[in-house]
């Protein structure tokens, strides 16, 4: 267990783990989104003929913590160059690809626990997903965890400091959070938003987790699962070659 | 391993670094012989930090060769890698893991076998005098402790060439001391090439078998600390240097290429 990718991989966990502020800090937003949402528009959705607002709900928000605690690890290299410890890594005589998967198995390790967090907190105030498929539920977290780290580890390749930041928050995550079909059915929404989402690679993420823990989904688990791994291994390798690309 | 041209271990022809309208590497070239240590003086923004990064694969120049253990820095990225270690002028620890967790990731990322990278940091790190301190999270330690750490870790994997970019920086003398001492002896023992740079002139005068002077990107002088002072005609290296770069204070040219760099940023169009 000496390789390159091992011990970058678990640099990323420990300093996940070292950073207890973070852990709870990050579940703050999903949480909040939980329950305000999630009780406060229940009755509404019910009234509407939609069943269990919660059921409905669970799945989008575990996305969602796997979305934000993704994307930031994959901005981290940001930091790391700040601190010169990116120095330390590219000027190894290990080939960046390595390093990438490593720190973006790192990273989606960490997003996947934030979301494994989210479902045992849904399980407790009540949510009840379809043990059968939870591996299946399991393997959507993985790919949006990887699909999510390459992709900030892609664009903090290309940014020097952190002033980008705002944007991406901005610009991209919360947008990408909130066209997913996380918080409203796609289905009943407008054609334009419909299209949009379409777009929208965590859509095909939400749906999946959604298919795989309530047994609803709109595309169906195959189509979703066949998206989510062309996207994820198309992105990791944009990453790569974005990140070996880098010069400090 | 490592093709051989003649003596040298490091060979650079006409080197050439740009960042925009300025020119930080003007056209050098110079020779780093086998197992001899080297010091690279200069101003700060001469140009010694850029041409390190060139050496040391960070950096592609613009134009000119580089050679390093016989290896090309540009094209042979990991071959020349394998081939030096670095202590860096400014941070490159993480923080966010203890003393020992930064020597294994290194030792680890430059395939040191098991037994021998335990051997080595357990020594490596009673010798720069931190082995007690091994589990403590590295951004508990001073500024002094840190550069231990990073000399430390630049030795793990017994490197050809060390590249020592002001290594002694904020360091007291103890350390320093016996920080060149053992530097010496690795140099002596196992043929390990230095290239080092520093502003203590006293330091590069006591360890170094030949040095450059350089300035505005060009090497203006070179030769053994006494043929340098002979050429001057001073006593010390420090009045040597003095008379070589002149005794105004640049920082300019290193704020210039922050400048160019910060406007690169912006207009990069985000």
């Amino acid at each position: 267990m000496n390789s390159p990718v091992y011990i970058m991989w678990l640099r990323q966990v420990k300093k996940y783990l070292r950073s207890k502020s973070r852990i709870i800090g990050s579940l703050g937003q999903p949480l909040l989104f939980l329950f305000a949402l999630g009780f406060g528009l229940g009755g509404l959705y019910k009234q509407a003929g939609g069943g269990s607002f919660i059921d409905f709900l669970v799945p989008g928000i575990i996305a969602m913590s796997i979305l934000f605690t993704a994307m930031f690890a994959g901005i981290e290299v940001i930091w790391d160059r700040q601190f010169g410890f990116l120095k330390e890594t590219l000027i190894a005589p290990v080939s960046r690809f390595k390093i990438m998967l490593g720190r973006t198995f790192g990273g989606a390790t960490t997003a996947i626990f934030q979301g494994i967090i989210v479902l045992v907190i849904s399980i407790i105030i009540g949510f009840r997903p379809d043990l059968l498929l939870l591996p299946v539920a399991l393997l959507f977290m993985v790919l949006i965890g990887l699909f999510f780290t390459s992709l900030g580890t892609a664009l903090a390749s290309k940014l020097e400091d952190m002033q980008g930041f705002q944007l991406i928050m901005n610009f991209l995550i919360m947008p990408i959070f909130f066209l997913s079909g996380a918080l409203f059915p796609l289905a009943t929404a407008p054609e334009a938003l419909k299209i949009v989402s379409y777009f929208n690679p965590l859509t095909y993420g939400v749906d999946g987790l959604r298919g795989a823990l309530t047994g609803v989904s709109q595309f169906g688990i195959p189509l979703d699962l066949g998206v989510g791994i062309v996207l994820t291994a198309i992105v990791l390798w944009i990453g790569s070659e974005l990140f070996s690309k880098i010069q400090i | 391993m490592a093709e051989k041209s003649g003596d040298n271990i490091i060979e650079v022809k006409n080197l050439v670094k740009k960042f925009g309208d300025f020119i930080a590497v003007a056209n050098i070239s110079f020779e780093v012989k086998h197992g001899e240590i080297f010091a690279f003086l200069g101003p700060n923004g001469a140009g010694k930090t850029t041409t390190i990064k060139m050496l040391t694969t960070l950096l592609d120049p613009n134009s000119g060769t580089i050679s390093v253990n016989g290896f090309n820095p540009e094209k042979q990225k990991d071959e020349t890698r394998k081939s030096f270690g670095i202590v860096f002028q400014d941070p490159s620890l993480d923080d966010d893991l203890t003393a020992m967790e930064n020597m294994e990731f290194h030792g680890i990322f430059y395939g040191v076998p098991d037994k021998i990278r335990k051997e080595r940091i357990e020594y490596l790190l009673k010798f720069v005098g931190l082995w007690e301190r091994k589990d403590d999270l590295v951004k508990r330690f001073s500024g002094g402790m840190k550069r231990r750490l990073e000399i430390a870790r630049g030795l793990i994997h017994h490197p050809k060439i060390l590249f020592l970019d002001e290594p002694t920086l904020g360091l007291d003398p103890q350390t320093r001391n016996h920080l060149w001492e053992y530097i010496k002896k690795m140099n002596k023992d196992e043929g390990m090439t230095v290239f080092l740079t520093t502003h203590y002139m006293d330091e590069a005068d006591r360890v170094a078998d030949r040095i450059a002077v350089i300035d505005h990107g060009k090497i203006i002088s070179r030769g053994t600390s006494s043929q340098l002072k002979k050429e001057t005609k001073t006593k010390n290296l420090e009045d040597a240097f003095l008379k070589l770069t002149g005794h105004g204070i640049r920082d300019e040219d290193a704020s210039a290429k922050e400048q160019f760099k910060s406007h690169a940023r912006r207009w990069r169009g985000r």
